[in-house]
């Protein structure tokens, strides 16, 4: 049962002649899984998103398309698709059709080197982080590409904004995965994975259970969410400052495939996260390994985009003063105490000691950095005046 | 199959690599940057076929993600729209063609003489890891001060940036 | 017939000279730059050739380090450039004639 997907794609493979022709066929399988997989899974999750949202904001959600509105993606896909595609006259043509083309491509590049499975990885090789993160560079590149052909001030200041919040972000998050390269001593995502493998007792040797591991789990997650333009790092695309950001020139189907971009990046963000930090496709407790492997990934994956859609509906937006100072000020530093922290837990033998050690390393520059920083604000105690 | 990529990413970079410098299409510095963009992914391609993934990755990561946006933010801020037609001067054209046959020559007599080499070398195992070691041992000290000096470009950098010069 | 080491070195040539026409030709500051991206580029190129039919890799070593410089002279540079646009308000550098700011 494990190992289904697996055996399927060798038997339609087996079903070829041997050579290069596998290769294609076996590459071909790869892509065509991971594109059907995680398209669905955006479908989904565009309609648990919104109904998430709406209970959280204390109404329905869509409930009109099928039951529960559950084919409401459906009806979302063809309205996108029958709209009418308008091109601003002034626009670099050329360019602006390109923009959403060279968000989506990369990000699904990304996911290749996820691994969803016991050997269910599309590629692994031996660079396989530091490839996920130079096909996410790409997405900045999309970003401006969209902002800047669209001739529009709002288009052009959103780009300007989305670019500088996503080098300023990509710094802690590559930052926070460092710490787990440097312990599992590996780029490959397949060997990160095999490192988490194995329990103490009932508790996985996952990455997250450590000190180091959850602060840069934390860390990791809140650079995702800013590098994917979610909430409440969506300022890039406020709607009461600059109408829609870069994509505002962006109608039918280009604007669906800038939304799918962003989705599949935030699938291939979590996916990262799950692979770095939370074991990757194994079990939580050594009883439930019966349970297939992509079962786990993909149910972790789901947690996680629950988790966002949570924060999305509870937080408010940050101001880019605001937004740039925590990437500078507490989100580089932090990740900089990690990483120091993570060599430390390497040198230091097992046993109590290494904990608290760690932890204090961990937590008391968390607390010093925190406290200094809000105290340097000068924040007066709020006032109120009633009317008479 | 091997030659067949060879070739093309050869072809690509050097097409895009033109493109770059000698645009048909548009006049903007930006369509330029994208070219470079384009440039170096398809080499990036050639590193793949050479067995140096590493590498790979990270002038993907380096040029493509931080140098480029470098470039196209700082074309967006300086807002060049007086990009107008420049014709390109008879002595400018002359003497670069001239520089390019002197190098091409130089190459081509150091080529002539020098022995033959196209053996495909034997495949390097633990590409990154082999890397990472010899970065860190032999070459520990390079390392070191090349991470000063970015931090040097770091700040150079920010005081450059600042609006008035003291 | 295998693509040999001679095979990347030409292609390396022809991008450095690519990038060594645009240096000398184009007028325009940030093409400029790029001209000497595409030469540091080839450089790279061959660099890794070598690495890769001699079988060492301190070739490859050799190309991480320019990579990383090559990212500060950019930031340097393009600073530099924003720097003259602002006293100038131009970037071509046939209107930069003074030596002086």
């Amino acid at each position: 049962m494990d190992q289904i997907f697996v055996n399927l794609k060798d038997w339609l493979v087996a079903l070829f002649p041997a050579g290069r022709q596998q290769e294609l066929v076996s590459a071909l399988i790869s892509v065509a899984a991971l594109i059907g997989t995680f398209a669905g899974l955006f479908a989904l999750t565009t309609v648990l998103e919104r109904k998430g949202l709406g209970r959280i904001q204390n109404r329905y959600g869509p409930n009109r398309v099928g039951p529960y509105g559950i084919l409401q993606p459906m009806a979302d896909g063809l309205k996108a698709l029958t709209k009418e595609d308008v091109v601003p006259r002034s626009a670099d043509q050329v360019v602006h059709f390109l923009a959403p083309l060279v968000l989506v491509a990369p990000v699904f590049l990304a996911l290749a080197v996820v691994p969803m499975g016991r050997n269910m990885a599309a590629v692994d090789f031996d660079a396989g982080i530091l490839f996920f993160f130079a096909v996410g560079a790409a997405t900045e590149l999309s970003v401006f590409m969209a902002g800047w052909s669209s001739r529009n001030k709002y288009s052009l200041l959103g780009a300007m904004r989305a670019i500088a919040q996503m080098i300023s972000y990509e710094v802690p998050l590559i930052l926070s995965s460092l710490a787990v390269i440097m312990i599992a001593g590996s780029l490959s995502a397949v060997t990160i994975v095999e490192k988490q493998a194995g329990y103490s007792g009932l508790i996985p040797h996952w990455f997250v259970l450590t000190p180091w591991g959850f602060a840069g789990f934390i860390l990791f997650m809140i650079a995702a969410a800013a590098e994917s333009n979610r909430s409440p790092f969506d300022l890039p695309e406020g709607e009461s400052e600059i109408i829609a950001g870069y994509y505002i020139e962006y109608s039918g189907f280009k604007f669906a495939l800038f939304f799918l971009g962003e989705y599949i990046g935030l699938f291939a963000a979590s996916g990262l996260a799950i692979t770095l930090f939370l074991g990757g496709w194994n079990a939580p407790f050594p009883f439930l390994t019966w349970i297939p492997s992509y079962v786990w990934f993909f149910g972790k994956l789901l947690a996680l985009i629950a988790v966002f859609i949570w924060v999305r509906g509870t937080l408010p937006r940050l101001r880019m003063d605001q937004l740039m100072n925590f990437a500078w000020k507490f989100m580089l530093p932090m990740a900089l105490i990690n990483l120091l922290t993570a060599g430390v837990w390497h040198f230091t033998p097992p046993g109590l000691a290494r904990w608290i050690i760690c932890a204090l390393l961990v937590f008391g520059p968390y607390v010093a950095l925190g406290r200094t920083l809000f105290e340097s604000k000068k924040l007066a105690k709020r006032t109120y005046s009633y009317a008479e | 199959m091997e030659n067949f990529f060879f070739y093309f990413f050869a072809a690509l970079t050097l097409i895009f690599a033109f493109l770059v410098i000698a645009n048909p299409f548009s006049n903007n510095p930006v369509t330029s940057a994208m070219f470079l963009v384009l440039t170096i992914a398809s080499l990036a391609g050639l590193f793949v076929l050479l067995h140096a993934y590493f590498l790979a990755a990270v002038q993907v990561l380096v040029y493509a993600g931080a140098v480029m946006v470098l470039f196209l933010f700082v074309i967006m801020l300086l807002d060049l729209k007086a990009e107008e037609e420049r014709h390109i001067r008879a002595f400018g054209l002359g003497a670069g063609l001239i520089s390019v046959g002197a190098i091409v020559s130089i190459f081509l007599i150091s080529l002539l003489k020098a022995p033959l080499l196209s053996n495909p070398a034997p495949i390097v195992h633990g590409d990154t890891l082999a890397l990472g070691k010899l970065l860190f041992n032999q070459y520990s000290l390079p390392f070191e001060i090349v991470s000063v000096l970015l931090l040097v470009a770091m700040i150079g950098v920010v005081l450059l940036s600042k609006k008035e010069l003291k | 017939m295998t693509i040999g080491l001679n095979h990347y070195l030409v292609v390396s040539i022809m991008l450095f000279c690519v990038g060594l026409f645009g240096v000398i030709v184009r007028r325009n500051l940030l093409v400029i730059y790029m001209g000497l991206e595409l030469m540091l580029n080839a450089a790279n190129l061959a660099l890794v050739a070598f690495s890769r039919f001699n079988d060492n890799l301190d070739g490859q070593v050799f190309v991480f380090f320019i990579i990383t410089v090559a990212a500060a002279e950019v930031a340097v540079g393009l600073a530099l450039i924003v720097a003259l646009y602002r006293k100038r308000q131009t970037v071509h550098a046939e209107d930069l004639t003074t030596l002086r700011l």
